[in-house]
């Protein structure tokens, strides 16, 4: 038990220590590509960390979590819209304040409403559920001609924030990653605090929390809002990262990477959701990259076979999904578990 | 002596099945009530609909005077009623002590507390570690719920309902699965108990029973055939019929 608890820490340490440092290293090697990576999976890690507290230590199978993410985006996207092209007094603003305090508003306020739905369901009713909401959401924007409908919204300007400026990829990045310590000590204080234990409590054994004399529904509410909440916020990041939001950031096959990194990483652990979202990026990345250098290997056979030229490297799907078949089949306990020296 | 709970015409029907069939019971302030029955009599039905899990088709529950009928279950219990299960009902994945730490915790007006760390709060701590200690526990504390023997799993039901300081404890055959010194163990701490808590027992160990009971019920087709001492209940001739099997 120490040996694992000191393991996952010096993993936790070396992590969050490469993260720290590494972004700094790429600009000073003027590799602004790899910074952007590096913002993109911090901010996804938020939104995995967030997802990690209903998911691992509710124990509430949310398959919905992309739509706080995508509302929280658009909580940028349509002040600055608005801002810049006028229409819609009340919201519009560069204020990146404003906006980061309308994305946790509004995420917040869509988790209470639609959890308190949810969460009267159970097991597969709640996974369809949470989707169905979040499908909900992704239909509503497509339908919105004024935000681009399906075609997404350009953002064309980043929320404005005192001391710091966005554009700056190093600025963003470390905003974002202060953002995903701050997300990961809440996380943290929540789950061990009195709150948490009923939270993990009712994910072990919802009837004896009933008879104990918890309200188990009110306390997985409250977990679903703090969760959307906090998955808003990073939403406000992304759409800043992304200088461009579309509704395809609220469909459910985001909502299922972001479980699949917490699934991959490792659920209800505290770290497990980066190392997840930090392996899923680094995938997608790296999976391109080997197979556009494998391309000249196998493209003479393809050629032969299809007579037109190969372009290998859009194919990383494939051994994307087999990976993932494989962590999830025989890696029991994700990354975290690994590293704990297979221990569950 | 007051009554503390008051069960007037319960009705439950499961299809076609009357699992509880207009049953009227009324538990005296800290005696122990048993209910005993043939298999299918309707016993853990009647607890839950007690506990609140399930909700009856007719007839009404008083605790001390007050209608729960529609009281949820969670609510019931901070009324001041707590219950064991017949099928081990723990939190597995956590240890022992957090179990029943968890039973203490429940007694506070909420759990919306979010900042201090919850294994850290020495109250909650202590007090979970004396009940433990009174089952028998008190070196097991720290152990994964689920390495402990399903004897061990029993005494941790028990000590839960302890924690919870409830006035009414509903416990649903204790002695379930338990060996013989084992049962021994339960009946002893269960006489310890006698006349501190009102205690209504569902239990199959005849013996343990009529050791323990003030009085007891019989249930048979989800109907109470009788109700008294167990000098009477083992002197009555439809108990005997119905029940303890004619000779």
């Amino acid at each position: 038990m120490t040996q694992g608890l000191s393991r996952s820490t010096v993993a936790t340490v070396i992590l969050l220590g490469l993260l720290a440092v590494l972004p700094a290293v790429f600009m000073a090697m003027d590799n602004e590509y790899y910074v952007g990576l590096a913002t993109r999976l911090v901010i996804l890690g938020i939104a995995a960390t967030s997802l990690n507290l209903i998911l691992g230590y509710g124990g509430l199978i949310s398959f919905g979590h992309a739509a706080f993410v995508g509302i929280g985006a658009y909580a940028v996207g349509i002040p600055v819209h608005h801002s810049l092209f006028g229409g819609f007094q009340i919201v519009a603003s560069n204020n990146g304040l404003f906006h980061v305090a309308l994305a946790v508003v509004i995420s917040a306020l869509f988790a209470l409403i639609t959890g308190a739905i949810c969460l009267r369901t159970k097991g597969v009713y709640f996974i369809m559920i949470t989707m169905a909401f979040a499908q909900m959401v992704y239909y509503l924007f497509i339908s919105i001609d004024t935000y681009g409908a399906d075609d997404g919204l350009v953002i064309y300007q980043v929320s404005q924030v005192p001391l710091i400026d966005l554009s700056e990829p190093l600025h963003l990045y470390y905003l974002a990653f202060a953002s995903l310590v701050a997300a990961i000590l809440l996380v943290r204080m929540i789950v061990n605090s009195r709150f948490g234990m009923v939270l993990q409590g009712a994910k072990g054994n919802p009837e004896r929390m009933v008879t104990m004399g918890y309200n188990v529904y009110r306390y997985r509410l409250v977990a679903y809002v703090i969760s959307g909440a906090m998955a808003g916020y990073s939403g406000a990041l992304l759409a800043n990262y992304e200088g461009f939001i579309s509704p395809d950031m609220m469909d459910w096959a985001q909502s299922g990477e972001f479980m699949f990194m917490v699934i991959l990483g490792g659920v209800a652990t505290t770290l497990g959701p980066i190392l997840g979202s930090t392996l899923f990026t680094v995938l997608e990345e790296g999976l391109q990259i080997v197979m556009d250098w494998m391309e000249p290997a196998v493209e003479p056979a393809y050629v032969a076979l299809f007579g037109r030229d190969l372009e290998f490297e859009v194919y990383w799907h494939l051994p994307f999904g087999l990976i993932l078949i494989f962590a999830v089949l025989f890696v029991r306990g994700g990354i975290m578990g690994l590293i704990r020296g297979g221990k569950d | 002596m007051a009554n503390i709970l008051e069960i007037d015409g319960l009705m439950k029907s499961f299809g076609g099945i009357k699992a509880t069939d207009n049953v009227n019971l009324a538990v005296e302030e800290n005696e122990l009530h048993a209910i005993i029955g043939p298999n299918g009599a309707g016993k853990t039905t009647l607890i839950a609909q007690l506990s609140g899990q399930q909700m009856p088709d007719a007839g009404t529950i008083r605790f001390r005077g007050r209608d729960i009928t529609q009281v949820p279950a969670h609510a019931r219990a901070r009324l001041g009623m707590t219950r064991s299960y017949q099928i081990t009902s723990l939190v597995m994945g956590m240890s022992v002590l957090d179990n029943i730490a968890l039973a203490v915790q429940a007694k506070d007006a909420h759990s919306f507390r979010f900042i201090r760390s919850a294994r850290k709060i020495a109250s909650l701590r202590d007090e979970a570690r004396r009940y433990l200690a009174e089952v028998g526990l008190a070196d097991r504390a720290d152990a994964p719920t689920v390495n402990l023997s399903h004897g061990e799993h029993r005494l941790m039901e028990i000590a839960i309902a302890l924690a919870s300081e409830a006035p009414l404890m509903l416990l649903d055959e204790p002695m379930a699965g338990l060996g013989p010194e084992e049962s021994a163990q339960m009946v002893a701490f269960l006489k310890g108990l006698k006349g501190k808590r009102t205690i209504l027992l569902i239990e199959h160990d005849m013996d343990a029973v009529f050791a323990l009971a003030d009085r007891i019920s019989v249930l048979v087709y989800g109907h109470i055939i009788a109700t008294g001492d167990p000098a009477s209940i083992r002197g009555n001739d439809d108990v005997r019929h119905a029940y303890l099997g004619e000779e």
